[in-house]
Parts: structure tokens; sequence; C-alpha cells
């Protein structure tokens, strides 16, 4: 691995201020990402911040039945949260399906939203590959694309955005808070991760020496009926080919409010509007699930070898609905 | 050059570490502790699997200087029934993934205990199934294929701690 210096400050000022006058910093967390791309020379930090020592590794309630999620806060803690567990089910059961019991041990909130695509033309030095190196060209437009995304791509990339957790925080609008020498800001999660267009190599909003801090989630009662389906090709430690974060609330037959994201067909986490605007007061019925699915469905822009993730995502959309509906009526 | 202090299988033990040292590497190369073994190296084998203050991590995605004052125990500090269970089930056959198993069984049935849910446990759902450790265990591959006699071992000791 490349030398780095290292620091690990004591407070979140001296993090930030540590990255303020170093351009080519890095803030370090659970590892699990970074670390595997420092290995591989991706990325080739000079100086590495440890924010691992910062006191922001708890879970607050917000008032009004939110909650305030601190950004080191460890995957795993954070799925047996009984509070996640009761008001946000498809939270828990997106980090769950995600990565292996020791890698969400160590792998904190704010890491998760920042990880880097597994694309395997991203991470292979000898090909070309916009992300890492722009300008270069794109070898998975034309090789091995089967994992690729459909939807919100470009002619520079089509990588998906590889996170379960940024699915169900996509569905349950989220918001992230960042810090830096500057202050701080709010950012939507639906609004913080980038679409490639001709800079893939930006992936979120947040500037290089902005922290981030927590992530807040509003009171969303619907979400206390939801789920996560995710869709992969073993049944665990895979990443998605498709997956739906869906809350659904029904009343006399008809929809009454819902939520709907998906992974692993986009280079962000991808809160699926039309297919709510569709769904919202319609009746509950497996056509209109369809319906909705393929609406959203429909800019899809497919290759050959992912052209099955169309079909893929309508039937997960529609079985994960279904299960919603189908799983005991509300009032 | 950084000074690190880490509780090791009960011992205290100070070394001094480059930042982009390794858990692993440090264990294996200057503790000489080998039985984390070092399989793909990037977090997808489990073979480097140990215990940090109880909870399973994979050494190899640890930088060593993270884990400066925290407890890490090896299999070379193991004493568990999980050992037995593995030899009377053929939890192997090369061996290599072996370690990694049996800390991640560890750590898993801590996981279990305290409450801790999966992706295929149901509201309320309580009992360690089959299909429970399959899925809990799913970060460690085993390449001989020996995961009938792991699952049949960790049922088998798990079954003994619940009665």
């Amino acid at each position: 691995m490349r030398p780095f210096a290292y620091v690990k400050p004591a407070d979140v000022t001296a993090a930030v201020r540590a990255v303020a006058t170093e351009p080519r910093a890095k803030f370090l967390g659970g590892g699990t990402n970074l670390v595997d791309l420092m290995r591989e020379g991706i990325e080739r930090p000079d100086t590495v911040v440890d924010v691992t020592g910062l006191p922001l590794d708890t879970v607050e309630e917000l008032p009004g039945g939110g909650l305030r999620i601190g950004a080191l806060v460890r995957n795993s803690a954070l799925a047996a949260d009984p509070r996640v567990l009761a008001r946000y089910p498809l939270l828990s059961q997106a980090l769950l399906a995600g990565a292996s019991a020791q890698l969400r041990n160590m792998a904190t909130v704010g890491g998760n939203l920042l990880q880097r695509t597994r694309c395997p033309y991203f991470y292979d030095a000898a090909a070309a590959c916009n992300k890492r190196e722009p300008g270069a060209g794109c070898d998975a437009l034309e090789g091995f694309n089967r994992g690729s995304a459909i939807l919100g791509v470009s002619e520079s990339c089509i990588a998906t955005h590889p996170s379960d957790m940024s699915v169900a925080l996509a569905a349950l609008d989220a918001v992230v808070e960042a810090r830096s020498v500057r202050g701080t800001r709010r950012i939507p999660l639906t609004d913080f991760h980038r679409l490639p267009g001709d800079n893939p190599e930006i992936e979120t909003e947040l500037a290089l020496d902005e922290l981030i801090t927590a992530v807040e989630l509003p009171a969303a009662p619907v979400a206390a009926r939801s789920r996560y389906r995710k869709v992969r090709d073993r049944a665990s430690y895979a990443f998605a080919l498709v997956s739906v974060a869906a809350a659904l609330e029904v009343r006399d037959g008809a929809v009454t409010e819902v939520r709907l994201a998906l992974g692993g067909v986009a280079p962000k986490p991808w809160r699926a509007r039309e297919a709510e605007r569709i769904l919202l007061g319609g009746p509950a019925t497996e056509a209109e699930f369809r319906r909705a699915a393929e609406a959203e469905l429909a800019p899809a822009t497919v290759r050959p070898a992912n052209a099955f993730k169309v079909n893929l995502a309508r039937a997960t959309i529609v079985a994960t609905l279904r299960e919603l509906t189908t799983g005991g009526e509300d009032g | 050059m950084t000074e690190i202090r880490m509780k090791v299988n009960g011992s205290v033990e100070s070394l001094d570490v480059e930042p982009w040292v390794s858990l692993l590497d440090a264990l294996r190369e200057r503790l000489g502790l080998t039985g984390p073994k070092k399989g793909c190296d990037q977090g997808a084998c489990g073979a480097c699997t140990v215990l940090a203050d109880g909870m399973r991590i994979n050494a190899c995605l640890a930088l060593a200087v993270q884990y400066d004052g925290r407890e890490i125990t090896t299999i070379e500090g193991v004493a568990h029934p999980l050992q037995e269970a593995f030899v009377r089930h053929d939890g192997f056959q090369c061996g290599y993934c072996t370690s990694g198993q049996i800390c991640s069984a560890i750590g898993m049935l801590a996981e279990h205990a305290a409450g801790m849910p999966s992706v295929v446990t149901g509201p309320g759902d309580r009992e360690l199934s089959e299909t429970e450790v399959r899925e809990r265990m799913s970060g460690n591959l085993c390449r001989c294929g020996a995961y009938n006699g792991i699952v049949d071992a960790i049922m088998d000791v798990a079954g003994k701690d619940a009665g």
C-alpha cells in the first residue's frame, strides 16, 4: 500500500481542520472499502484522517418521532436498533442484506454512503474507466456488463451504486448532515449522490473537505409497514442485481401513501418517483403495481447482458408491493 | 511509525507499525500469530476473521493503528467447544478457512444471543435454525465445500448452549 500520513483527531472541529488545508486527504471510517481501494492503488491519499474516535456513534430521537443517526454508528448496530426495527424495518432489512456480518460490524453509516462502485473495470487498473481515470473511456460499455446500471446512465459510465442501506434511506427522505470549516449543511439523500453524466469521477455533492456527521430520518409512519427485497446471484453476501425498498399504506383498497426506491439498477440510489406518482391515489392492485413499475423502467438503457434487469426489477417491484398489501390490512 | 498497544489473546502487546500495516499483517508478521489466514486480502473470504472486543471483524481490511487500545482474540487465544465440534463433524478438509470459521462462529453465537437480527429472521423468531446459521456465517467461505460439517458443528454447540 502506498505510504500515507495518519492522524486521529479527537473532535469534529479538529477533523475538518485536518482536511481543510490538505486536498489529498481522506477520512477513514471502518475501512471496509477505503482500505481495499488503497491497497489496489485506486485511492491514493497523502493523509488519512481516522474519524473513528469522534463522538458520532449514537442514534438519537428527533422531535416528532424521527431519528438522528451518527455517521459512525456501525451498520450492525443500526440494523439491531429497536427503534429502527419498529419504525423503519426496511432500513434494518437493507443493512442486514448487505455485505457479511464481519463487514457490518466494521462499516459505518457515513462510509456506507460513500462506498464506491464494484464495477470490475473500476477495480482493474489495466482497463479503461472514466470514473478511475477521467477521459480514459469505459470498458464496461461493450464488456462484462451483466451487473451494470440501466437507469440514469451515460456514455461515460454505467456503473451501479453498491449500497443497500442508501436505497432504504432514499425511500425514507433521509437528510445527510455534513460539516466543514465553512459550517454545517444538510443535503437530502436523494440529491446527495450524483448521476455520472460526463463526470463519473464525481459521485456525490460532498466537497472534498466535508465530513458526514449524521443522517437524519424524518418521522414516517408509513415506514412501519415496509420491506427491502434484494435479488442477487447467491442467497447471501453478494451485491444486488436488483433491490426494492418500499413502504405502502392502503385504505379502502386505494394507495394513500407510498415510498419506492431501487438498488442495483442505477449509478445512485434510485427513488422511483414516477412509479410513486402513478400509484398514489390509485387502486392497490397488481395491475397498477405493474403499470407503475413499467413507467418507472420505461427510460431504461439496456445492453444485451443486462437487459434482464428490466423484467427482474418490474417483477421485484410488483412482488414487494403485493407482499405489503397482503401482509395484513391497515386501518 | 506509530506505537500501538493491544491486548492480544490476554497479553498486552506493544508494537511500532506504519499506518498502512493491516491488523492481519501485524498479527501474523509482527506477533507471529499465523492462525488468522490471508486468503483474499480484500474482505471477501473471511479467513482472517478475528474478534475485536468480542466482535468478529475482517483483520485484512483493518488498519492496525485503528485498533490501538483494543482487545483482539485470534484462534490461538480460543478454547471453545466449537473446536472439538469441528473435528467431530468434519467441519473442514484443508483447514485453511477453519480458524476464521471458528472465530466467526464464536462472534455469531454472541450476536445471536444478544438479539442481533438477520435478514432471514422473522419477527419474534429466536431459534438458531440451520438457515440462520448459513446466513449468519455467509462471510466465511470454504472452498473445500465443508459447509454441511461446519453448520452441523455450529448447530451442535449452539444446541448445547441453549440447553
